[in-house]
């Protein structure tokens, strides 16, 4: 198993979830990511594995306790005054562009 | 299949409008880049606004304001405690691959809109919510073969998104609906609503069921419609569409549709339906806004009177119809302009009322203006209204003067002096046209002397002509009936 | 020159032992001569550097200097720098020049550091070896058949190697501290919040937290002074003053109370390593801390968790590498979806494609509630668990990794194993706590971490038992023997 299982104990049984071929091409899809044939599987593998490993989860009890999205409890969005502050730069923004045109990014016709 | 099936009676439609309002803030809602409209291409689009890898978002004040001060207007709760989430996709007009929105956690929950249709009878519509979120930016297509530009100066304006329940039942209502609130949010001036450049747009949910059916029918959603016009024959078209094929057996698919205003008709966008997996979740970069009641008090005091506030006052305080304090109240830039007029005209606040609401109103929309563009100010269109009630003209002569006021920016009176219009109210004067006209139409005299009472219109008529319009009308009828009595 | 502290080169410095330039020269060399072996740096940049160096001769001359003139440091290449290559360890942005400057950057150069080059560090951070790097590996200059430990492999092993006396790194699960124990050099992430995050390239927001990696805990304060602070342009950045953390190091120990965590010192830990904590914790308890022993019964979940929330977070901030606006564009793509998907697969290595898809999958309709929101329900409860800890004791200590460093791809093909380096660190960037990594011993001739944990905004306290513990020993000045 893993070499630090014994640290704890709860790691010690060999966890597998089974994603399927469509999972992946799924999350491949809302991901926007090609993969080679040949990587597939190795991903089917893998994310079973840490799926398995995060389903550890269940194992907890959280009945009544509060979601945390935030380290730091009790921070409030600060507000920022309504002013411009900002000037047209996007000659400098767009030398990292790989296509532009009379300011404009290229890309593939989007179609609706 | 634009004209509704015969059997239409049948089916009851059911729409939910999500209206897209810009907020009229200086800067956008994560940057301090400006929302001005009509710059050059990326030219307001600063790292934040392109997601550049590191830049992160900050609040703008304002638009939590405005967002606030929308939820005060229409009686809904603002949440103590908002949170922002992202909606993750991926299009070339969404830098960051997600859009800043709210999901769980809006910041204005409930709340309602009371229209009044053109029948006059009125309805209320619930909102169901109003959320905070940035604006896209926007791909276009011209003179790229093959390609598509992107331009994201409007990318991270601030929007609300105003989601009302599925409570209206006609195209028309649908309209009132959203006429009220374009007419709220710029009563508020939160909203330029300026639909040509986008600032104000809606997508419409539309379903149908079968009158007296319970459930709701499965809707399609009508995405981006920019004008009024366009929602009503969207929206038509597409029950149309939806009882046809319910009607021929066939079933309606949850999907997204366009609306091409070229052709008339909705079509759907199978590219936008493929990616609906938008896994939200809470904007790490962003921490919960908070807002206590005294913030929420501040915001309430600077609320300005809302439409339905003033047209109640309208037809107290000026003895209005309804009709014409809704026509007046359309606009808080209209209802000033008409309570400018009575306020300086001094006369009667009806005569005042059909001026602002008939010709001046028929001006502008010929000439395309805003109120605040009109050509005659409320003081010069109030120095007309005093020749009227005074009877220096009469209402019909005051219609060409206001024409020229209009085509020459010249005061009512310089009009009426320069053009000799002053009205004829001595009596001699229009004796002496009558006798003229009289002695002219012997005929004429001889029939109405004889029963034909008919011709005294005809003898007005002469009269006035041979007085270029300018005999008062009272006292001429009163002096023609004297003399054609004999 | 190459093996003096930050607070030595300043008093260097100011003392005209030697002119900024001259320092800077002296790196540069070290640098050059060290990378065919170490590759610690994705961008040496010497040109810039000697200008920074000469105008900080000059500063230093008129009198006034800001406190780091002409000190060099290194900025893990994760942070944007105006006219700089900034890649994070990325195909992705192998070509990418930031227009702008991350905070961090801004104040150390207002600071008066001078900027040698760029370190290399897993792809956006996500790795714990360095073996995810788009660059090549890092090696550990005390074996360079090790992994010097990541993401900020390249930063830890330039200051472990005397390339330079502190180099900025991130940390989002342990990446400032686990490299900073496998190279045997003092590394501290401060509390969340307190170094603006703007400038540099997310990998999990709710996580992440620049700090730094120096020689000493007395440098690490230095720099940590410089950096921190309310920043503006982070909506996370917290509105609270920085203390003066050079002035807390010598605070006597005396009743400070010290946890243990039971967890951490369980069945597992490896012996040696174990032996030299203990070794440890009694020259503390020699100058006066008390030792406790406390539980945090939910900190085992802390992997798992983690492995929600970093990667559903990931998974949303690397959308916007999508080859339109900057970065990668694959070539000749057939349409709008081909664009995005041969862009994104070919810029993206092998660890962040399998990252973005746990995240995009925990995310994903149907699992949104039993992996993301119950990971941060679970989230909560380990966090609570260290308040309570805080409650009885000023500081945590523990192991902050369970091995020394290991041999380059020894843990390359599973990528759970690679995840359990991370064990001991997680739980201080899930519950936003500050730690510090100091070395505390060897075993088998290389380096073993001692991880010191405090409460939020504890750096100072954290930092003093550090230097505390620095003053009475000598692990954190030894040095590589190929370094020296």
């Amino acid at each position: 198993m893993y070499d630090f299982a014994p640290i704890f104990p709860k790691f010690q049984r060999h966890y597998h979830m089974s994603l399927r071929r469509s999972d992946i091409d799924n999350i491949a899809r809302l991901a926007r990511l090609a993969l080679s044939e040949a990587e597939i599987p190795v991903y089917i593998d893998s994310l079973s594995r840490i799926i398995g490993l995060v389903s550890e989860l269940d194992r907890a009890a959280t009945g009544g306790v509060e979601p945390m999205s935030h380290p730091l409890a009790g921070q409030k969005q600060r507000q920022r005054a309504d002013a411009v502050t900002e000037s047209d730069q996007h000659e400098l923004y767009q030398r990292n562009a790989p296509q532009v045109l009379a300011g404009l990014y290229l890309v593939p016709k989007v179609i609706e | 299949m634009a004209d509704p099936p015969h059997d239409v009676s049948a089916w009851e439609t059911v729409i939910g409008l999500e209206i897209h309002a810009q907020l009229a803030t200086r800067s956008k809602i994560f940057s301090g880049s400006a929302t001005a409209f009509g710059a050059p291409p990326n030219a307001q689009a600063n790292l934040v606004d392109l997601g550049y890898p590191g830049v992160l978002p900050v609040l703008n004040g304002e638009a939590v304001r405005m967002a606030v001060m929308f939820g005060l207007a229409i009686g809904a709760r603002i949440a103590p405690r908002s949170v922002f989430a992202r909606k993750n996709y991926f299009y070339p007009d969404l830098p960051k691959g997600y859009q800043i929105s709210q999901y769980e956690l809006p910041i204005v929950a409930g709340g309602q809109v009371d229209i009044v249709l053109d029948d006059g009878s009125a309805r209320r519509v619930a909102v169901t919510r109003a959320h905070l979120e940035e604006d896209a930016g926007k791909s276009l297509h011209e003179g790229l073969p093959g390609l598509s530009g992107i331009d994201l100066n409007r990318a991270g304006t601030p929007l609300i998104e105003i989601v009302s329940e599925p409570d209206m039942r006609s195209a028309k209502e649908a309209i009132a609906y959203m006429k009220k609130v374009h007419t709220l949010v710029r009563y508020l001036r939160i909203c330029d609503g300026n639909m040509q450049e986008g600032s104000f747009r809606c997508d419409a949910n539309v379903s149908v069921r079968r009158r007296g059916a319970e459930k709701f029918g499965t809707r399609a959603e009508i995405k981006n419609i920019n004008s009024f016009r366009f929602v009503e024959k969207a929206i038509n078209y597409e029950v149309a569409r939806q009882i046809e094929l319910l009607e021929s057996g066939g079933k309606v698919v949850q999907e997204t549709r366009l609306y091409d205003p070229d052709k008339g008709e909705t079509r759907s966008m199978r590219s936008k339906e493929e990616a609906n997996d938008y896994r939200y979740f809470p904007d790490p970069d962003l921490l919960p806004v908070e807002l206590d009641e005294t913030y929420i008090q501040s915001v309430r005091a600077q609320l300005p009177e809302l439409p339905d506030q003033k047209a109640q006052r309208f037809v107290a305080q000026y003895e209005l119809s309804g009709y014409d304090a809704q026509v007046l109240t359309a606009s808080s830039e209209l209802a000033d302009y008409y309570e400018t007029v009575v306020r300086t005209a001094g006369g009667s606040p009806k005569l005042a009322a059909n001026w602002v609401g008939g010709d001046l109103a028929a001006f502008i929309n010929r000439d395309g203006l805003e109120i605040s563009a009109s050509r005659v100010g409320a003081a010069a269109l109030a120095g007309l209204l005093r020749r009227i009630s005074d009877n220096t003209i009469s209402g019909k002569i005051a219609k060409d003067v206001f024409e020229a006021m209009w085509d020459g920016q010249q005061e009512a009176d310089a009009i009426i002096e320069a053009r000799g219009l002053r009205q004829i109210t001595d009596d001699g004067p229009i004796e002496a046209a009558i006798a003229a006209v009289m002695a002219a139409n012997p005929v004429q005299l001889a029939d109405y002397r004889a029963g034909k009472d008919k011709l005294f219109g005809f003898f007005v008529g002469q009269v006035m002509k041979a007085t270029q319009g300018k005999a008062n009308p009272a006292r001429l009828n009163e002096l023609l009936r004297q003399k054609l009595s004999g | 020159m190459h093996s003096e502290t930050v607070a030595e080169l300043i008093a260097g410095l100011k003392e005209r032992k030697y002119s900024a330039t001259e320092l800077a020269r002296e790196m540069l060399g070290r640098i050059q001569r060290a990378q065919p072996e170490l590759n610690a740096f994705i961008t040496i940049e010497a040109e810039s550097a000697l200008a920074a160096a000469a105008e900080a001769d000059r500063r230093l001359a008129a009198g006034g200097a800001p406190p780091l003139t002409g000190v060099p440091i290194a900025h893990k290449d994760i942070f944007c720098a105006a006219g700089s290559r900034t890649t994070c360890g990325s195909k992705m942005l192998a070509n990418f020049v930031s227009p702008y400057d991350a905070t961090v950057v801004a104040r150390l150069r207002a600071a008066g550091a001078v900027v040698l080059g760029k370190t290399n560090m897993d792809e956006f951070a996500m790795g714990s070896s360095n073996e995810t790097s788009h660059f090549g590996a890092v090696r550990n200059p005390w074996d360079p058949s090790r992994v010097p430990g990541g993401s900020s492999g390249g930063s830890a092993a330039a200051v472990a190697a005397r390339l330079v006396p502190a180099a900025t790194a991130t940390d989002t699960g342990g990446s400032i501290r686990q490299p900073a124990a496998l190279c045997g050099v003092t590394g501290i992430k401060p509390t969340y919040g307190r170094v603006s995050r703007y400038g540099m390239i997310a990998f999990a927001s709710s996580l992440d937290q620049a700090g730094v990696i120096a020689r000493s805990a007395q440098d690490a304060a230095l720099m940590l002074g410089a950096m921190a602070g309310f920043d503006e342009r982070d909506s996370t950045s917290v509105d609270a003053p920085v203390p003066d953390y050079v002035g807390g190091l010598d605070r006597p120990l005396r009743g400070l109370r010290i946890g243990l965590l039971k967890e951490f010192f369980d069945k597992g830990l490896d012996p040696a390593i174990e032996a030299c904590l203990r070794t440890a914790l009694e020259a503390l308890r020699a100058q006066g801390a008390e030792l406790r022993d406390v539980s945090l019964p939910n900190l085992p979940l802390s992997v798992p968790t983690y492995y929600v929330v970093a990667p559903a977070e990931c998974s949303s901030n690397l959308a916007r590498f999508d080859g339109v606006r900057f970065g990668h564009r694959c070539e000749e793509p057939r349409d709008l979806k081909d664009l995005y998907e041969r862009s994104r697969g070919e810029g993206f290595g092998a660890e962040v494609k399998r990252r973005i898809m746990t995240g995009t999958y925990v995310l994903s309709a149907g699992y949104y509630d039993a992996y993301y929101l119950k990971a941060q329900r679970v989230r909560q409860l380990i966090a609570s668990d260290f308040a309570r800890a805080f409650a009885q004791v000023d500081v945590l200590i523990g192991p902050t990794t369970p091995t020394v460093a290991f041999e380059l791809g020894a843990k390359t093909a599973d990528p759970i194993t690679m995840y359990l380096n991370d064990i001991y660190t997680i739980g201080a960037n899930l519950a936003g706590l500050p730690a510090v990594s100091i070395p505390c011993g060897f075993v088998q001739g290389l380096p073993v971490g001692l991880q010191i944990v405090g409460a939020h905004f504890a750096e100072e306290r954290i930092l003093n038992v550090a230097h505390r513990y620095q003053r009475e020993t000598d692990w954190h000045a030894r040095a590589p023997e190929a370094y020296r």
